[in-house]
């Protein structure tokens, strides 16, 4: 038997449910409360733009005294992502307080999509392109949004 | 076709075997040697084997007087920093100069270091007046002053210098030792910088500018709802400190439990709230923090505390609870070896915290250990004994046959004397006529200097790993000791206190051993020339000493009885070896009178 669901973590999906973001949503497994299906759109004006991506999300145990564990699902060309959808951001590590919630953590990865930094790269060669080549590299995260983004 | 042993794959047991076995042959007549002579020396009447001691004792303090005699006036750095700097640019060799330059350029703040230091040690001295101090006989050159501290010592310490520096700021006593905590506990610093800007100082450590009088409480508000946990039951206790942010008490804990157990903080814990950088006062956290955490907390603090301070070290021995105040800088350490004893009988280096390697400077010692360990002489061994393919560059040996090499891997074939084609070699297909070329003659002469090398770094490697093999044997004799002496008292009649000289002299084999092990490494990196000689005599009169006593120490628990009075002899002698030798080479460190063949950097 797994512990009883936190009322904090009970509280935040109703809440998430009854006043969703815009261009967000989150739902959560049926079998397992702490799982959830995250839904993003890029941010407009964004080369991301247009695209749905899909994450996934986890509530650890100590959650919220660590961080949640998230990861994009959807193929995307993005200097702080790597090739499997792990994301470097400093909210998801060291800079993660318990005050923060799942729908700030999103809206702090729907900023990512919007204002990439190629400065403190997780993907090298992305972030050497963004860097060497931005038009060419904002080009490229455009096909991929129309290549594996699409709305379904 | 003669054989010819060929490719990569063939390197690598090829390199591996002959080191060891030249290894081996050369314990083997170490061995040898230490059992075929000592017994001339233990089987002598013993009234004649005690007067050679005390000649030889005589000797030794002639030695010691003519070390001391030539040195230059000791300003010792602990007590005039500068002027030993002065002294240092003064006697400094050509090699060393740029070195000297260095240290005077930073002059400035080394001195500013220095004051504090002394300042740190004054405060100590009345702080510990109980330490027995004066009950150490007269210095050596290579002893260096230093006390332990027990964890409640260091406590104590703490607290004398955030009650100094509160009463100085104006501030309580918790937001100083944040404060200082935040300065790394340099207090000139932070006294400096507070007096500059007060406001920048405190916003910066995380007190914020306006700092409240009132002691942190928890208090229930009505209508609160935590936002950590989303409760909101009425009579919630909750906390906050005066940036505002308010939590419920067992988030706080909770927190507060990940911070300090999981995440090893304690000093600067910052307030759970997102994007503050408010730190936690010790008062708020006493408040807070549970009985099973506080004792794991006040470690965390403790440990910040010795690890920010130049001045401090923890003892490396496992579960040693004490730390180790030693006055000697990190730039000092070119002429110093400066060995500490903690409590707990472990004597390690200040400088570098392995354990004591006296007389080799850390430098060195650093520089040995990779090289033994890369186990970069393997390389060496391979230019040594053999060569590359010109074409494809496999490493191949030639195990006998004619001149005639055909590579394994690539199929060249070529001439093993002079590497060139093999189809151009004329008719001379036995013997190279092409041989006393130049070129021929400079790959010989890089193959024997690089050959040459190879054997001086095993001659010193050998003694250095046999002393360490050896200790470790003594060491194995030593828990037989306690046997030994129980055997000896009921076999002789001996009392309890008449058989401690068997430990004596297995605690003196151990010392000199380790002492002995890092000669041989400080050896390797010396320049040939008469100080270094008169090293290897002291170095040697040690050795000598000392498988003398390990010989004796062998010996059946029968015989040992008799032996007493000799042993005893030896273990001082022993022991006595040992202090010159470190005294004299840790004076020429100070005086930089060594030339090494290394840089000391």
């Amino acid at each position: 038997m797994a512990a009883p669901l936190p009322k904090r973590i009970i509280k935040e999906t109703e809440r998430l449910q009854s006043e969703p973001v815009p261009g967000i949503s989150a739902e959560p497994h049926e079998e397992n409360a702490r799982y959830f299906d995250v839904k993003v759109d890029g941010p407009s004006g964004s080369c991301y733009e247009g695209g749905e991506f899909q994450l996934e999300l986890f509530l650890p145990d100590d959650y919220p005294m660590c961080p949640p564990r998230i990861r994009f699902l959807t193929k995307i060309y993005h200097p702080n992502i790597d090739r499997l959808g792990r994301i470097c951001l400093d909210v998801l590590k060291n800079n993660w307080s318990p005050a923060l919630q799942i729908r700030t953590i999103l809206l702090s990865i729907q900023a990512l999509l919007g204002a990439p930094n190629p400065e403190d790269p997780l993907n090298e060669a992305v972030a050497k392109q963004w860097k060497e080549n931005q038009p060419e590299a904002i080009k490229t995260a455009r096909e991929w949004t129309t290549l594996y983004a699409q709305k379904k | 076709m003669p054989a010819a042993f060929v490719g990569d794959e063939a390197a690598e047991p090829v390199t591996k075997t002959p080191p060891s076995t030249r290894k081996r042959k050369l314990v083997d007549s170490i061995t040898t040697s230490a059992t075929s002579q000592p017994p001339a020396t233990i089987e002598l009447p013993k009234r004649k084997a005690s007067k050679t001691t005390t000649a030889s004792v005589h000797d030794a303090n002639a030695d010691a007087e003519q070390a001391a005699l030539p040195a230059t006036p000791q300003t010792l750095s602990s007590d005039k920093p500068m002027d030993s700097d002065d002294d240092l640019n003064s006697v400094a060799s050509s090699g060393m100069l740029g070195e000297a330059m260095d240290d005077s350029s930073v002059d400035f703040d080394a001195a500013d270091s220095d004051d504090d230091g002394l300042e740190d040690f004054q405060d100590d001295e009345s702080a510990f007046e109980s330490q027995p101090k004066d009950l150490r006989p007269a210095k050596k050159a290579f002893e260096v002053d230093f006390n332990v501290y027990s964890p409640g010592d260091i406590q104590h310490q703490q607290d004398r210098q955030v009650e100094e520096v509160a009463t100085l700021l104006e501030q309580p006593a918790e937001q100083t030792a944040i404060l200082l905590r935040f300065m790394s506990w340099n207090k000139e610093r932070l006294i400096e910088q507070y007096m500059d800007n007060q406001e920048e100082v405190l916003d910066k450590a995380g007190l914020g500018a306006n700092m409240s009088s009132n002691p942190p409480r928890l208090e229930a508000i009505d209508g609160f709802t935590c936002d950590i946990c989303c409760e909101d039951e009425p009579g919630l206790q909750s906390f906050a400190m005066n940036c505002g942010h308010r939590f419920c008490v067992d988030c706080y804990r909770q927190y507060l439990g990940q911070k300090i157990r999981e995440e090893g903080e304690a000093a600067r814990i910052k307030c759970p709230g997102d994007g503050c950088n408010k730190v936690m006062d010790a008062k708020s956290l006493d408040l807070l923090v549970t009985s099973d955490l506080t004792d794991r907390y006040h470690e965390l603090l403790m440990r910040t505390y010795v690890d920010d301070k130049e001045n401090l070290k923890w003892c490396p021995a496992p579960n040693c609870v004490y730390a180790v105040e030693c006055g000697v800088k990190r730039r000092d350490l070119t002429r110093t070896v400066p060995t500490v004893n903690c409590d707990c009988k472990h004597a390690f280096c200040f400088g570098c915290t392995l354990a004591d390697h006296q007389p080799c400077p850390c430098a060195l010692v650093r520089k040995w250990l990779k090289k033994c360990e890369d186990d970069s002489e393997t390389a060496n061994w391979i230019s040594a004994n053999t060569k590359e393919c010109p074409k494809c560059g496999s490493t191949i040996e030639k195990n006998g046959g004619c001149n005639h090499m055909t590579c394994r891997k690539c199929r060249h074939e070529f001439c093993w004397m002079c590497m060139g084609l093999w189809s151009e070699h004329g008719t001379s297909w036995y013997n190279c006529n092409r041989f006393e070329e130049k070129s021929g003659t400079d790959a010989r002469d890089a193959q024997a200097s690089s050959r040459k090398s190879l054997e001086r770094y095993l001659h010193y490697y050998n003694r250095y790993a046999n002393h360490e093999q050896s200790a470790k044997l003594d060491k194995d004799i030593f828990h037989k000791t306690e046997k030994k002496m129980q055997l000896l008292q009921s076999s002789s009649g001996m009392s309890w206190i008449e058989v401690q000289f068997l430990e004596a002299a297995s605690q003196a084999l151990q010392q000199c051993r380790q002492t002995l092990k890092w000669t041989y490494a400080f050896a390797y990196y010396l320049a040939r020339n008469n100080q270094t000689e008169i090293f290897e005599d002291n170095q040697k009169d040690l050795e000598m000493a000392v498988e003398n006593l390990s010989e004796m120490f062998e010996k059946n628990t029968d015989q040992l009885a008799g032996l007493k009075v000799d042993m005893m002899d030896k273990t001082s002698y022993c022991m006595r070896r040992r202090v010159i030798l470190l005294d004299d080479t840790a004076q020429r460190l100070k005086e930089e009178g060594w030339t090494f063949n290394v840089d000391l950097k």
